[in-house]
C-alpha cells in the first residue's frame, strides 16, 4: 500500500484544484467565446475566418503543452519509477491528441476558404501530423502490453524521444519555407496582432488549459483506480481470472465462485 | 443578427470548427467522467469482497516482495 502514500496526497490536493480549475475553465471560456465571435474585429484581409484562430492557435499550443508534460511525466517515470508520473503521462495523451487533431481539423477549415485547400504537405503541417501520430503511438503502446510497466517504459521512451519533433513544429515556419504564416505571437519583439485579437486568443488559451487540468485530473483518478481494481483481482479478489477489468456485479455469483 | 450567424458568408467554416471543438472537448470530458465512475462502481464492489474475504486472509498472508 506504500504505493499509494503518495496518490492520495494528490488525491487531497486535486479536489482542492477542481473548483478553481472548473471556474477559471467556465470564466475564460465565456469571455473569450464572446471576444472571439461577437466583439473583436472581422480580420481586413481573412474577413471572419480570422476567428476560427482563437481556437486553431490555443489548440496548437495546448498539443504541444501536453506533450513537453507527458514527454516530462514520462522521463520521471523512466528515472525515478514514480508511479503517478507514469499515471499522469497516461492520463494527458488523449487530451494532447484531442486538441492536436482539433488544430488540425481547425487549420483545415481555415485553409481551405483562405488557401484554397484542405492539406498541403508544408513543414508546419506535417510536423503536426507526426504530433498527431505520436500521441496515437503512444496511446497504443502503453496498451501494447500485458505488464503496465513494460508498456510505460516503451511508452515514455517513445514520448521522449518524439520530444525532438516539439521545436520543429515551432520553428518549422522560420526554417522552411512554407505557406503557414510565421508566428505572430510569441515571437522577438513581441506580438504584432492587435490587442483585441489578443485577449480572445490568451483567454481561450487559458480556458483550455483549466480543462487539461480538469480532464487530468479525473484521468488521474480513473486510472488510480483502475490500478488498484488490478492489483486487487491479481490478488484473487473478484473470482474472474486475472487481467480481465470487468468483475461480476452479481453478489450471489461473486460468492458461488469461493 | 443575422450577421453573427453568418460570418460574412464563412458560416461554415467557422461554425464548424467551434461546432466540432465543443463536440470533441465535450466527448472527452464524458468518457473521462463515465469511465471514472464505471471504476469507482467497481472497485466499491472489490472492496466488498475484500472486506468479505479477510478473515481467510489472515491466515495465508499474501507474501510481498
Amino acid at each position: 500500500m506504500h504505493r499509494f502514500a503518495k496518490p492520495s496526497v494528490f488525491l487531497r490536493l486535486a479536489s482542492a484544484v477542481m473548483p478553481w480549475a472548473v471556474g477559471i475553465t467556465v470564466l475564460t471560456l465565456a469571455v473569450g467565446l464572446y471576444l472571439a465571435l461577437v466583439a473583436s474585429p472581422a480580420d481586413y484581409q481573412q474577413g471572419d475566418t480570422v476567428r476560427i484562430m482563437y481556437i486553431h492557435v490555443p489548440a496548437a499550443w495546448m498539443g504541444l503543452f501536453c506533450y513537453v508534460g507527458m514527454a516530462i511525466c514520462g522521463a520521471m517515470s523512466l528515472i525515478w519509477k514514480h508511479p503517478l508520473a507514469d499515471i499522469a503521462a497516461r492520463a494527458t495523451a488523449p487530451i494532447g491528441a484531442t486538441f492536436t487533431a482539433l488544430c488540425l481539423i481547425t487549420g483545415s477549415l481555415w485553409g481551405e476558404p483562405m488557401w484554397g485547400t484542405w492539406w498541403v504537405w508544408d513543414a508546419r503541417l506535417t510536423s503536426m501530423l507526426i504530433l498527431l501520430f505520436l500521441y496515437l503511438g503512444y496511446m497504443a503502446l502503453v496498451n501494447a502490453f500485458d505488464d503496465p510497466e513494460r508498456g510505460s517504459k516503451a511508452g515514455s521512451a517513445l514520448a521522449l524521444v518524439g520530444v525532438i519533433n516539439v521545436p520543429i513544429v515551432k520553428f518549422s515556419v522560420d526554417w522552411w519555407n512554407t505557406l503557414h504564416q510565421p508566428a505572430s505571437v510569441a515571437r522577438m519583439g513581441g506580438p504584432s496582432i492587435d490587442p483585441s485579437m489578443l485577449w480572445p486568443l490568451f483567454l481561450i488559451a487559458i480556458g483550455f488549459t483549466g480543462y487539461y487540468v480538469i480532464v487530468l485530473i479525473l484521468r488521474i483518478r480513473l486510472e488510480l483506480n483502475e490500478r488498484r481494481i488490478r492489483a486487487l483481482q491479481l490478488s484473487g479478489i473478484g473470482e474472474d481470472a486475472p487481467g480481465s477489468v470487468q468483475p461480476v456485479y452479481n453478489p450471489e455469483q461473486a460468492g458461488a465462485g469461493e | 443578427m443575422t450577421d453573427f450567424f453568418e460570418m460574412g458568408g464563412y458560416a461554415g467554416y467557422v461554425w464548424s470548427s467551434y461546432g466540432l471543438t465543443t463536440i470533441a472537448l465535450l466527448v472527452l470530458l464524458m468518457v473521462s467522467l463515465r469511465g471514472l465512475k464505471k471504476s469507482r462502481r467497481d472497485l466499491a464492489h472489490l472492496e466488498t469482497l475484500l472486506k468479505s474475504r479477510r478473515p481467510r486472509r489472515k491466515k495465508a498472508p499474501v507474501r510481498q516482495p
